[in-house]
């Protein structure tokens, strides 16, 4: 039963990974790495890895394929091209990847690991549950855990400045422009607040309905006109 | 099933995504084949995990999924930074630092 269960996951997991490399359109890529993380998760649990699988489900292929799909509706998912056009990677590649499957293949061969052809240490109930998990990582590898929270907070934060929108990239008259909208009266804008123009506390009536709000108040009027 | 077996799908996924890597031009691929190989690294750590009796494997695995979505949220971010400034998202076209 195992070796169904395995080889069914086995294949899903391999098919789902060709899937990736192999479909031209980026969105339809990321559905096939969730359906390879899927199958990868039912290898998991035949490992007896309970919480690994669990986490691979909620956070990896909910979490961060959700993130993929969002960038990729963001960027739009058009058709790319599978190869750099006129290159002989076309062919090296899989030749290259051909050959450290073989050269991974001997390794595993010769290896004087006694285990490797077995079917792994005697089970221990409780082995891989979120109880035994969550104790190694309070106790052994504490420091792991505490460097992995900082690294998380480093990258969000490092995520959002990279994706901020920056003032510099935009052209300078489209800022300027932003900056001189003329607002109504009683709009609770700070040069109201200052006493420059009409709102709060003046009277209605003061001139300036569509003066630009900012540095042009209307005391700062007169030098300007003059020049040095 | 053998352990052996584990280890030589993890093999296997590790060379399909690394055949990806090297031949996609597009980033967002190339990230998503990045994730392949960590998770065929993934997979050998549960495995060997199972074949000790030890769980300081699983733990491994874990920090590896933390250190991918960090990958991950960084690597998006740029990508969103390039398509901002309307550069062409090909890893060939982006060839300033080439000296």
């Amino acid at each position: 039963m195992s070796a169904v269960l395995f080889f069914i996951a086995a294949i899903g997991a391999l098919a789902g990974a060709i899937g990736v490399v192999v479909i031209r359109n980026p969105f339809y890529s990321v559905l096939s790495l969730v359906s390879h993380l899927i199958a990868l998760a039912a290898l998991f649990l035949l490992l007896r890895a309970e919480f690994v699988a669990a986490a691979q489900v909620v956070v990896y292929a909910g979490a961060v394929m959700v993130l993929y799909v969002f960038v990729v509706a963001y960027i739009g998912g058009a058709d790319n091209p599978l190869h750099r056009p006129g290159s002989s990677l076309k062919f090296l590649a899989p030749l290259f990847g051909l050959a450290v499957a073989i050269e991974l293949c001997i390794a595993m061969l010769g290896t004087a690991l006694k285990g490797i052809s077995s079917k792994g240490a005697p089970y221990v109930p409780g082995f891989g549950t979120p109880e035994h998990i969550g104790k190694l990582f309070l106790t052994t590898y504490l420091f792991p855990f505490e460097v992995a929270s900082l690294l998380l907070l480093v990258a969000a934060i490092g995520a959002v400045v990279l994706a901020r929108r920056r003032r510099g990239l935009e052209p300078d008259d489209a800022f300027e422009a932003r900056l001189h909208i003329p607002r109504g009266v009683f709009t609770g804008t700070m040069a109201e607040a200052a006493g420059f123009r009409g709102g709060a506390g003046t009277a209605p009536e003061t001139q300036a309905q569509t003066e630009p709000v900012g540095a042009h108040a209307a005391g700062e009027r007169e030098p300007s006109e003059g020049g040095w | 099933m053998a352990i052996g077996w584990y280890l030589t799908v993890s093999a296997l996924i590790f060379c399909i995504g690394a055949v990806g890597v090297i031949t996609r031009p597009n980033p967002l691929v190339i990230l998503l084949c990045l994730e392949l190989m960590l998770n065929a690294g993934n997979l050998a750590l549960v495995a060997f995990s199972r074949m000790w009796g030890h769980e300081d494997g699983q733990i491994f695995a874990l920090i590896v999924m933390v250190v991918a979505a960090c990958e991950v949220t960084v690597g998006l971010g740029l990508i969103v930074a390039i398509y901002r400034r309307q550069l062409p998202v090909n890893v060939d076209d982006l060839n300033e630092l080439n000296g």
